[in-house]
Formats: structure tokens, sequence, C-alpha cells
């Protein structure tokens, strides 16, 4: 099955080492065009979530069948094929949601997180880690693009939520700024996604330049201690 | 010779290789034919739905008592309604007499492109209601042409056209407050409405410029038609 630790590695990969936007910068088409909002970039991600984990438990699964120098086309098919599934399936059982999901799953066709995933990892393990893998990538892009719309759309026209009462009519978009801020057009328009990406992925390096200095100042300062402990 | 064996020539792992990618193909093909094949039925009714739900959004009930998707004028390409393609317009009718007309228009001039609209107007040329149904306006910015993306939710801006008709306003009003008409518009974002007020605007003008041949369609043949439904 699973073990503990062989989770957690595919949890922190997918969350934060290998964020698909933040350090593999895969599926930028999808995530340009999307995330002027903050609720479109979840369903976004949603819908990936859900196609990614169909489609590495469908190739582990058949992993063994496939072909080392036939393996690309074959993952081409399987995915498109899935996802045009899913996106049947979902017009024709969950109507509602389709209406709000249904314009993002045919973006996922296109989208190269998906075969990248099945290359890199579901063609190399079992179906349950596969799955897991398809997730938690998922969920990395998932907080990304939430934050990479929440701050596009707050910066852009001062609101946050802006389109939730389409998910759940029951809520209403939250005013940050006052109504008659005169809203920053660039963080909206295409630009400006690759202008706060930037911006978080400086963040992300940041994070981890520091966390890396601390983590070697605290070894030297362990070592030291032993050393002067020892003698 | 046992070599040759175990490693087959390259012909025949070209034709295992076609063989197995062939296989593929079929099964997923195959699942997909089905997928569709399900399908099919619940998606055909959910779009219906959809247009019907669009419809009657600008269509009040009280107007129409009979099937008005089935009940078709087709519409040729007309300039004057933007359409470079040939359309229909749906005829509702109250015991038989046409009560109002819905069809579309497209304003070619939207900020991004065409904004395509639905529109639905009375037999005496009092414009029921009008319905963006497609366009590519700035989100956040000229997008509040769509009820559901319009922050103003009481008053949405789209609804401004509800009730008008040529007689009430004179030619110069069809414009944007901006340009000395009626119409309000958001700061920033003149373009987008402009571009629908004058869609609007001269569909009216073209209906009342073809009323007679749009009401006058032979109502007693068609009707007998539509007895069995």
């Amino acid at each position: 099955m699973i073990s503990r630790a062989e989770f957690k590695e595919i949890r922190d990969n997918g969350v934060w080492h290998q964020n698909t936007s933040l350090v593999q910068i895969l599926g930028l088409c999808p995530l340009l065009a999307v995330t002027s909002n903050m609720v479109n970039g979840v369903m976004l991600s949603l819908a990936t979530i859900l196609v990614m984990a169909i489609a590495n438990v469908a190739v582990a699964a058949l992993r063994n069948l496939i072909p080392h120098e036939i393996r690309i086309p074959v993952f081409i098919l399987i995915v498109a094929a899935l996802v045009t599934v899913v996106d049947l399936v979902f017009n024709a059982q969950f109507h509602e949601l389709y209406q709000v999901l249904g314009i993002f799953i045919p973006l996922i066709v296109t989208n190269c997180i998906v075969l990248a995933r099945v290359e890199a990892f579901a063609n190399r393990n079992p179906p349950l880690q596969s799955a897991f893998d398809g997730v938690f990538m998922g969920v990395g892009m998932l907080w990304t693009l939430a934050l990479l719309g929440g701050l596009r759309e707050f910066i852009g026209g001062g609101t946050l939520f802006a389109g939730i009462d389409m998910v759940i009519p029951a809520l209403r978009p939250w005013q940050i700024l006052p109504e008659d801020y005169p809203g920053f057009l660039l963080a909206i328009l295409p630009p400006g996604a690759f202008i706060v990406l930037g911006c978080l992925i400086a963040w992300k390096n940041w994070v981890e330049a520091r966390t890396a200095a601390r983590r070697s100042r605290g070894q030297s300062a362990t070592t030291l201690g032993k050393l002067v402990g020892g003698a | 010779m046992s070599s040759a064996a175990k490693t087959p020539s390259p012909l025949r792992m070209a034709a295992r290789t076609a063989l197995i990618l062939f296989l593929f193909v079929i099964a997923f093909t195959g699942l997909l034919a089905a997928a569709y094949q399900w399908t099919r039925p619940a998606v055909e009714a959910a779009a219906l739905a959809e247009k019907m739900k669009l419809i009657s959004e600008v269509l009040p009930s009280e107007l129409y008592d009979n099937d008005f998707l089935s009940d078709v004028r087709p519409l040729a390409a007309t300039p004057e309604l933007g359409l470079e393609q040939e359309s229909a317009a749906y005829r509702a009718r109250r015991q038989g007499v046409i009560t109002a007309l819905v069809f579309e228009a497209v304003a070619p001039d939207g900020y991004s492109g065409k904004i395509r609209l639905l529109i639905a107007v009375a037999a005496d040329g009092t414009l029921l209601g009008v319905r963006v149904t497609q366009h590519k306006e700035t989100p956040g910015l000229g997008d509040y042409i769509e009820p559901r993306k319009d922050k103003n939710k009481e008053h949405p801006w789209i609804r401004q056209f509800d009730g008008l008709s040529l007689a009430a306003l004179g030619e110069h009003d069809w414009r944007v407050k901006k340009d000395g008409g009626r119409f309000d518009s958001l700061a920033g974002a003149t373009i987008t409405p402009r571009a629908i007020i004058r869609a609007v605007h001269k569909a009216l003008q073209h209906f009342a410029k073809h009323r007679a041949e749009w009401l006058a369609d032979g109502t007693r043949e068609e009707k007998s038609d539509d007895q069995p439904r």
C-alpha cells in the first residue's frame, strides 16, 4: 500500500517543493486567462484535481501494458479521452456545477501539467500513489491560483470572491476597497498575471532561502555545541 | 539463432507496437462513444432548458401559451441586426396571435469584439428585455452587461432597456449619459454600453420597419399545424 513517509513526500512535493505553478511553471495558459479573480482560480484547480487524479490512476493501472516507445501518444489519448468523458458526465449529471466548472474542463486538455504528472509519476508508480500525486499537485495549484486570483482581483477591482454567488447563490462578493475605487486594469489583464506570478515566485524563493539559511545556521550551532560539549 | 528468437526483428517490433497503439485507440474511442451516447439525452435536455431559461428572463410567461422554440421564423443574414449568418426569431403567441418576438442581434463593435444579444420585442414594438448571451468584454470592467456579473443586483445595467420603445425615446436619447443620452454607464467602460445601445436601437428600428412582415405570417395555416402538439 502506501507508507506514511511516502505519503508525506508526495504531499509536500505537490503542495510546495514541486508546486506546478511556482516551481514547474507549467500550464500557464489557463493560469493567465482564468485567474482574474479568486473564484475562477479555485474552480479551475478543482477541475484539474479531478482530472489529474483520474488520469494518473488510469495510466498507473495501464502502465505495464504501454510500450515505452509509444507512451506519449498513448498518454495523450488517455488524458484527452478521460477529460472529454468527465466533461460529458458533468454536463449530463451535474449540470449546475457544470455551468460553473464547465468552461474550465476543456482548458485542462491543453494543460501540460496533466501530461507531465502522467509521464513523470504515474508511469512509474502504482495507482494509489499516483492518485495522491494527482490530488496534491492539484492542491498545490489550488492555493497558488487562489492567491494569484485573489491578489489580482483585490488590486484590480478592490473586491474578493467576485462571482461566488454563481457557485453558492447565498453568498455575496466582498467589497474591500470603497465602491468608488477606480480599479487598476493592468492587474486584471493577462500581463498582470505574469507580474503577480513573478512576485509569488520571488516570495517562494525568498522563504526557501531564509529557511535554508536558518537551518544551516542552526546546524552549525549544534555541531559547535557538540564540539564544545565533547571538549 | 537463440538470440534472434529473444530479440524480435525491427519489423516485428514495429508491428507489435502499432497493434498495441491501435488497440488503445479502439478501446478509448469506444469509451468516448459510449459516454457520448449515454449522456446525450441529458445534455440536450440541459441545453434546451438553458435556452428556455434565458428566453423566459426576457419574455413574461403571460404573453405566450405556445411552444415558441418550435414556432420559428427564419431570419436571413441581416446587417441591420449585425447577423452575418442565418438566424431565427421565435414567435410567442397567445391563443394563436403573435404577442412578441425573441431574436438574436449582434453588436459588432464591443471593446473586444462582438457582443451577442437576445432581444424580446412585443408586437407593438415595446422592448420586453435584452440579455447578453456571449461577449469578450474585459472581466471586472466591461462585463457588468451580464446581470450576474453586475455589482448592482437590484437594478442590473441591462434592465434599463425593459419597457423602452422608439416612441418613448427620441433619436438622440439612445446614447449613454456621457454622450447626452438617457443611459447610465460605468466610468471607464463606455465603449461596451455604447455598442449595445446602438445594436438594440438598430434592432428596434429594423423591427419597426419590417413589423408587418414579421407579424403577418399566415396564422391560420400555422395554427392547424400547431394543433396536434
